[in-house]
């Protein structure tokens, strides 16, 4: 029914099928939207967050989502500013992802402000010394770029490039993409550090503050590292998905062990990074604050040492080590748990740097303040879960994303 | 945002940070612009109309 | 600012004797009403009840008969930080909230805060609140509501304004009478005058003649959390050490009131 829009040469399962895929994650989408609309009618007293944690789910998706759609900025890097060509093979997938990313955050973003009508104070007021500032005005500014980077795939549908125009137009944005790739690098470099900076800043709050370089704590750079670091294992990860799902080989091997290898020694430094920002942090920072390094983790029935292990060896020195060894890379189970492992790591880091921050109390006679979300918080969470899925799904099923497949995935 | 407006100090950090920003905004406009004209150009010149003909509706 | 300005310029700030407060929340009640500050029909959470002025309590954990409790009136600190920049106003991405030069009070500007609440994840103290539902009063109550104080809408944050209104209202009444100096008495937040143990001063902290610049000199004298640098105006007087060393965090080995970060 739909074939005239398929790409030519890939295979792709029937239109029913697709329908019902469709229907079955609009119907969760839907939800998430209900959800949105209720925070959006009758405010955030929807939401479980209270005056401790001003901060919560929503932050937490908003900085994890971006980190993991860091795959876009760096692989872009790589290949038009570092000159690994061989990942033009996997840009469209990750470029893809970022978009996704980006525009969840985004939509969290509009949700998650009080005064959602107010969002545009942050532009037209802004304060330049806020890390928030940085963020809105980088994140927004990238979030056009990603746009620009996702305009040629969608106009390279086999229906929409028979329009003379679409077809010039999608050929001069992959001329000089090398310009917008550079670009989103720049912005990228700022905002997920400026969202590392959102934790590092608060002086007010020793478990979250850094030292720094000039007006940027150390979790700026962290923040950027980890981003370019973990993003990439976050684009292999749902590569491997769809590979699973569709039953195809869509990546050769080659492209993935190379950026799985580039990844691993990025996670593999930051790593070592972050043990020494968090030994610097434990032994210096946090008691000329008053307050001991195991005070964050006990005295609560939730937050234990076991966070620190989960995050900086299970996700981080784990999957480096695993991903800068040839062997790790070439066993085809080590590297996907490693790649897990890795998404897990930053998703534990970024939720440390939001929920642990509000809950640790600081005041000696104030107390812990735990927090579970509510189900529109959940909900409006799995709204853009549910959007990713369709838009890969539509965009997988109409667009050249994989330039291998047809390649990799002959049709007699 | 923009000089004039009350929170707007001429300070560096001020120029610095609304500095980069244009930077970047006008990059990306000026790179979208010409990808536009350039290939408003190239259509009218009839280049890229090859892929509409001949393959026909199916 | 000049320096001849900056010598004019004041910080306003309170010196509140723990040793007084009798925790019988007059101050809590006086700024409800005083700032309109909205309520619920239930008020038994705390954490998402609004209290621009809210009294904790402290025990110093001992069995009887040692045990011992103190109250502490916790309105916001008005925090200078360093040169201004307080943990709450450097963050605000609209600026939304503002460290004010000439009072030393820090303000929160209602129809330009749009409620990201970064300033809430900021303060260490707990004292800005967010409005989770919009205002609602008894009805015949929004009659009573103070004209000088605006009301707040659903969706952004709120906080102590060490009763600015009450200030503007003296300089008025001040510059009609061609003066351009308030005497100590003219300007004072309704949480001091409504403490019946007089527990709370208010005044300006660099004026030797008001009575705080004499009492946050006190040995006894401390800040809330003092070594973060937030560098507050809010100082707190008590005898007991137990007190003053449940202002800051100390580690083991450091002695009470030796850990102050310079300022």
């Amino acid at each position: 029914m739909d074939s005239a829009l398929i790409p030519e040469g890939v295979k792709r399962c029937s239109f029913g099928k697709f329908m019902v895929f469709i229907s079955i994650v609009s119907a969760v989408l839907l939800w998430g939207v209900y959800a949105m609309l209720l925070c959006w009618l009758k405010g955030l007293n929807q939401t479980n967050m209270n005056d401790y944690y001003g901060f919560a789910l929503w932050i937490w998706a908003d900085l994890a989502v971006i980190a993991l759609g860091g795959g876009a900025f760096f692989s872009g890097f790589l290949k038009y500013l570092v000159g690994k060509d061989e990942l033009k093979n996997i840009i469209n997938y990750a470029v893809l992802i970022g978009f996704i990313c980006y525009s969840s955050a985004l939509l969290i973003l509009a949700i998650d402000i009080g005064q959602p009508l107010r969002g545009w104070f942050i532009f037209w007021h802004a304060n330049v010394h806020s890390m928030l500032t940085e963020v809105a005005f980088c994140l927004s500014c990238y979030f056009g770029v990603l746009c620009i980077e996702y305009i040629p795939l969608v106009l390279e549908n086999r229906q929409l490039n028979k329009v003379p125009f679409f077809h010039n137009f999608a050929h001069n944005l992959h001329e000089i993409m090398a310009v917008f790739a550079a670009t989103g690098a720049f912005l990228s470099f700022f905002h997920q550090g400026s969202l590392g900076g959102v934790a590092g800043v608060l002086f007010g709050r020793p478990f979250a503050y850094r030292e720094g370089v000039f007006v940027w704590p150390w979790t700026f750079f962290l923040f950027t590292w980890s981003a370019a670091a973990f993003g990439p294992c976050f684009t292999l990860s749902l590569t491997k998905l769809l590979e699973k799902i569709s039953g195809k080989k869509l990546v050769k091997d080659n492209v993935i062990e190379l950026l799985a290898k580039i990844s691993g020694w990025m996670i593999f430094t930051y790593t070592i990074a972050k043990i020494a920002d968090t030994y610097y942090w434990a032994v210096v920072t946090a008691p000329g604050k008053g307050q001991t390094l195991m005070e964050f983790y006990t005295g609560n029935a939730f937050y234990g040492i076991w966070i620190l292990v989960l995050e900086v060896i299970i996700g981080g020195l784990i999957p480096g080590l695993i991903l800068i060894t040839n062997k790790g890379r070439k066993n085809k189970y080590l590297l996907t748990t490693a790649i897990i492992l890795a998404c897990i790591g930053v998703s534990v880091n970024r939720w440390v740097m939001v929920l642990q921050v509000m809950a640790v109390p600081v005041m000696p006679f104030d107390t812990w303040a735990l927090y579970y979300p509510s189900w529109q918080e959940v909900a409006t969470t799995i709204l853009p879960v549910a959007y990713g899925v369709l838009l890969i799904g539509i965009s997988y099923r109409y667009m050249p994303i994989f330039p291998q497949e047809r390649e990799l995935n002959p049709i007699d | 945002m923009f000089p004039g407006f009350f929170e707007w100090i001429w300070d560096g950090g001020h120029m610095l940070f609304m500095g980069a920003l244009w930077y970047a905004l006008s990059i990306i406009g000026m790179g979208l612009t010409f990808c536009l004209i350039k290939s408003a150009i190239e259509t009218q010149q009839g280049k890229g109309s090859h892929h509409g003909d001949g393959h026909g509706h199916h | 600012m000049s320096a001849k300005e900056q010598k004019k310029a004041k910080r306003f700030g309170m010196v509140i004797d723990l040793d007084k407060c009798t925790g019988c929340g007059a101050c809590m009640v006086a700024c409800m009403a005083e700032n309109n500050v909205p309520f619920k029909k239930d008020e038994s959470n705390k954490l998402d009840s609004i209290t621009w002025m809210r009294v904790f309590k402290l025990t110093n954990g001992k069995e009887y008969p040692d045990a011992d409790v103190c109250y502490l009136p916790r309105p916001c600190q008005h925090c200078e930080g360093h040169d201004g920049h307080s943990p709450c106003v450097s963050v605000c991405p609209a600026t939304a909230t503002d460290y004010s030069r000439e009072t030393g009070i820090v303000s929160q500007i209602y129809t330009r805060c749009f409620g990201c609440r970064y300033c809430m994840a900021a303060c260490p103290y707990h004292a800005r609140y967010f409005n989770w539902w919009d205002p609602v009063w008894p009805k015949g109550m929004e009659k009573m509501l103070s004209p000088d104080v605006s009301v707040r809408m659903r969706g952004i944050v709120e906080k102590c304004s060490f009763c600015f209104h009450r200030y503007q209202r003296a300089m008025d009444k001040a510059h009609l009478e061609g003066r351009r100096e308030l005497a100590e008495n003219e300007y004072q937040t309704a949480c001091t005058q409504a403490c019946p143990a007089g527990a709370i001063t208010f005044g300006d902290l660099n004026n030797p003649g008001h009575a705080v610049y004499k009492l946050k000199q006190s040995p006894n004298a401390f800040r809330l959390l003092e070594r973060l640098g937030t560098n507050t105006k809010v100082y707190y007087v008590s005898e007991r050490e137990w007190v003053r060393r449940a202002g800051d965090n100390y580690l083991a080995h450091e002695k009470t009131g030796q850990v102050a970060a310079a300022h």
